[in-house]
């Protein structure tokens, strides 16, 4: 029942063979030893399976693992060096136990490329589907604009 | 990542020191069990009861055993051939690895089954079929009392507690636990009192939601056992399962990464000792990892109901106040005795009352277990309390502040246990937190349909006690150091402050020290991650242990006739000829403790008070209840922070988390004890929308003697005051008094009409 599957890993070319039921999390997780992306609460609600796909931020557990034969994959752990919004969220000390971090920083990225000067209210509404029971959102909302300040630079 | 230099003479404690693993955690790279896969591994999934309480009658495992890929189905039978009495928990050997005979609670597990694919697994699992014989059933706690439903027919306390010897054998009840003080002569006095108040409060069951859920692998030999599981307690875990299996403890290994959060839910055995003989029968390595809906029927926090009495003098001084508290436990009795009494003994408040009585009970009933959720017991208790202490302030017509200034609970004054209040900055946490809101400015109190309230909380909590944390402390031949210690980082950021003591002591940067994780192969006993103890605790071990390892560095200066600034890497190559050799330094921390006496007293019940206080001010809408908190204030005593960063954001994490449970949150059940809202979807947790507008975060000044540089613990203070200040500012602004959790705008608008 597994059929190959064609795509781009975070700038790579990958194949894999895909088991029709399989979502993405567990694509990335089983054939690519990846596991910035997490299932938790299994039902697209947490974000912290938050993984790109074609530019557009998806919950990795409910998307199909087969639907990206042929797309552009970003994960977490896409760039070597860490980027302006992972630096912010060290300064910011925006997490705590680190588990939903990796989708919070994916779903940031995605705010700034859209708004590059998102106040409050903007960001408490581009991220409300990410959940954090440590609760470091007035951190989360501290790195978010000081990530917007590093990448005007 | 780059690492600072070794030696320094900065100070360490006392820096904001970014958490040691922050880039490992913002590139996705942290390890948790989660991650972890073995080869030949299999994976199980739990079949769970569908009713409350029954006699099994028969499982039917064949349709699931014949699906393809299916390695086995294991229910108590396959159990008790391993492990003849297969019973489990800190307080009672109470808790049956799968359901034995009985089941007590919807969604206990009576069944495993086992695949190499994890989705067979599932899919098997739900062919499962049980055939129960129904049992009358108790879900409040305060019926539990005296219903005729009985959860355990036999109750089977531990042995690890003296006060709980007496329930051996005991059979007819529910309660797991009473807890009994008496200070005074409460009857009498509240006869004498000038006026007498008396309200009832009552606490809903709710869910810690760890983004991680829980997660265990054990893999096995004939004669060794490893278990990688993410737990708060690996030193229980080691000593529990080597007790069920009649095994040494070094032959069982438990090793913790990262923990993706905990809050309480990670503690003790969970489903340690279930992958370890499913491993033990297999003889292959076997992965649980329960999905966000089976949390719910694992471990909660106790629903709680609070009867509190207090006598008033004519000069607004509280003279006596009797408490009655009922714990509601679930099916197995966990930690909650201990909550029952190390958490009821401070349920008269941080206040200064003569004559006291507590009738503190822990009941058994058939919901999910309860157990240790951020606090201890004590946010449920402070939400009475102080909402008793502003209704009865209103009622006097005192100010709400000022009668709680005239009966605070100073240092050098007895506390109910009659231990001497000591470092516990009760009253500067009330006025910060007073002044913090602007307490004697005007305050405008909204117009037309949005009103406006303020109101404020302060409680306190005893550290459990009394519990060791060891540790070890070895500096390396190149001047490096590696600190071991079995305290689990979920978080809270123990790793870097225990980096950042070891490095006060020996004069190097936190950032270049690596503190090994738990692995009770290497690192020492430690009692557990819980309680806010672990600062406080393993930070004296740490401590110690560090200053040994100095004391020999010294020794070996001396004895090598090196000048006191030699640098370490010199000592080493003197005294081996090359790089080579270590140091290692251990350190031992258990604090004294006198066990209450009969009537529930004693002059040392804790090794240090945390304090924690809120100010909340609200909008209520009077068309529909809804309640906004547009600010929220929380000050704590927590000694001398070690990690002022950390510090602040564990007090607004606590503060948010509690925002949940006061004003979202509550476990629903169904008359037949079905829990109805098991998922994210409709069991809503704080997201960034729903956080205040405005937040302040502060310790005061303050400083813990006996800590490590003057530290205590601070993971649950920032909870303690949330919910009753919420519920008195609601009541300030539109006269509503609700006495139950959570606040809901239908609670609110039923009352409002």
């Amino acid at each position: 029942m597994r059929r190959e599957i064609h795509f781009r890993l975070n700038g790579e070319a990958v194949s894999a063979q895909v088991a029709p039921h399989e979502n993405l999390v567990e694509v990335l997780q089983e054939n690519f030893g990846l596991y910035g992306a997490r299932e938790s609460c299994g039902q697209g609600l947490c974000g912290c399976c938050t993984v790109l796909v074609n530019g557009r931020a998806v919950s990795g557990c409910l998307y199909l693992g087969c639907l990206v034969d042929g797309a552009e994959i970003l994960t977490v752990e896409n760039n070597p060096e860490p980027d302006a919004v992972q630096q912010a969220f060290v300064e910011a000390g925006a997490f705590q136990c680190g588990f939903c971090t990796p989708g919070f920083v994916l779903m940031t990225r995605q705010l700034l490329d859209e708004h590059p000067d998102p106040d409050d209210d903007a960001i408490k509404h581009y991220l409300s589907g990410n959940l954090c029971r440590c609760a470091a959102y007035p951190e989360i909302i501290e790195a978010v604009k000081l990530a917007a300040r590093k990448r005007k630079g | 990542m780059k690492r600072a230099a070794q030696s320094t003479e900065t100070p360490q404690v006392g820096r904001s020191v970014p958490r040691l693993e922050s880039w490992l955690k913002v590139t996705g790279r942290a390890e948790y069990v989660h991650n972890l896969r073995l080869p030949g591994m299999l994976y199980g999934k739990i079949f769970r009861s569908s009713v409350a309480h029954g006699r099994i009658k028969r499982i039917d495992a064949s349709a699931a055993q014949a699906v393809a890929g299916v390695y086995r189905v294991i229910t108590s039978k396959d159990i008790c051939e391993v492990i003849p009495e297969p019973y489990y928990g800190p307080a009672f050997h109470d808790q049956p690895i799968l359901a034995i005979d009985k089941v007590r609670y919807v969604g206990e597990p009576v069944a495993v089954v086992l695949a190499a694919d994890p989705h067979v697994a599932e899919e098997a699992s739900h062919l499962v079929a049980a055939e129960y014989e129904e049992l009358p059933a108790v879900y409040d706690e305060v019926e539990a009392m005296s219903s005729k439903a009985i959860v355990h027919e036999t109750l089977k306390p531990a042995g690890t507690f003296p006060d709980l010897k007496h329930f051996k054998g005991r059979t007819n009840t529910n309660i797991a636990l009473d807890f009994h003080l008496r200070r005074g002569a409460a009857a009498a006095a509240m006869k004498r009192a000038e006026r007498v108040f008396e309200h009832r409060f009552r606490t809903q069951q709710v869910m810690h939601t760890p983004l991680e859920p829980l997660v265990s692998v054990a893999e096995s030999t004939e004669s060794s056992l490893t278990i990688h599981t993410a737990s708060q307690s690996p030193s229980f875990v080691r000593s529990e399962v080597a007790r069920l299996l009649g095994w040494p403890e070094n032959r069982v290994r438990v090793r913790v990464p990262f923990i993706g959060g905990g809050f309480g839910a990670k503690l003790y055995i969970k489903l340690e000792a279930l992958v370890a003989v499913l491993s033990l029968i297999t003889r292959r390595p076997v992965k649980i990892s329960l999905s966000m809906e089976e949390q719910f029927f694992t471990l909660t926090k106790h629903a709680s109901t609070f009867r509190i009495r207090s006598g008033v003098a004519a000069d607004g001084r509280v003279v006596a106040r009797e408490c009655e508290v009922w714990w509601n436990g679930g099916a197995y009795a966990d930690i909650g005795p201990r909550i029952t009494q190390k958490s009821g003994f401070t349920a008269p408040g941080p206040y200064d009352i003569e004559h006291v009585a507590i009738d503190s009970y822990a009941l058994y009933t058939n919901l999910p277990p309860a157990g240790a959720l951020r606090g201890f017991g004590i946010p449920q208790l402070v939400w009475a309390y102080e909402s008793h202490t502003d209704m009865v302030a209103r009622e006097l017509g005192i100010d709400p502040v000022e009668f709680r200034r005239r009966n605070l609970l100073r240092d050098g004054r007895p506390q109910a246990t009659g231990t001497v209040m000591r470092d516990a900055a009760i009253e500067k946490v009330l006025d910060r937190a007073a002044s913090l809101l602007e307490w004697e400015k005007p305050f405008d109190r909204g117009t037309g349909t949005i009103r406006k309230g303020r109101g404020i909380a302060v409680g306190f909590k005893a550290c459990v006690s009394p519990t060791a944390s060891l540790a070890m402390v070895a500096v390396n031949a190149d001047g490096g150091c590696t600190a071991y210690c079995s305290t689990t980082d979920m978080g809270q950021g123990s790793d870097t402050a225990m980096a950042q003591i070891a490095g006060e002591v020996l004069n190097m940067a936190a950032e270049s020290i690596t503190v090994v994780h738990s692995d009770t192969d290497v690192t020492p006993y430690d009692m557990a991650t819980l309680g806010s103890r672990s600062l406080f605790h393993m930070g004296n071990a740490v401590k110690l242990a560090a200053e040994d390892a100095l004391k020999k560095i010294n020794q070996l200066k001396s004895e090598l006739q090196l000048p006191p600034d030699a640098p370490i890497p010199d000592i080493f190559r003197k005294k081996y000829g090359m790089q080579a050799g270590s140091v290692v330094g251990a350190g031992s921390y258990i604090p004294s403790y006198k066990s209450p006496d009969a009537n529930g007293l004693t002059d040392n019940a804790t090794p240090f008070w945390m304090v924690g206080g809120s100010g909340a001010e609200v909008e209520v809408d009077t068309e529909t209840g809804r309640v906004r908190v547009t600010r929220l204030v929380n000050v704590a005593d927590v000694g001398t922070p070690i990690n002022p960063r950390i510090v602040e954001t564990q007090l607004s994490g606590a503060a948010i988390m509690q925002l949940g449970f006061t004003l979202l949150e509550k476990m629903e059940f169904d008359a037949r004890g079905q829990l109805r809202n098991a998922s994210l979807a409709e069991y809503k947790i704080p997201g960034l929308l729903d956080i205040p507008e405005s937040m302040a975060n502060e310790a005061v000044v303050a400083e813990q003697k006996t800590g490590p540089y003057g530290a205590k613990g601070v993971g649950e203070t920032g909870t303690f005051g949330v919910s009753p200040a919420i519920a008195n500012a609601v009541h300030d602004a539109v006269g509503v008094r609700i006495t139950s959790l959570p606040l809901t705008a239908e609670s609110i608008w039923e009352k409002l009409k």
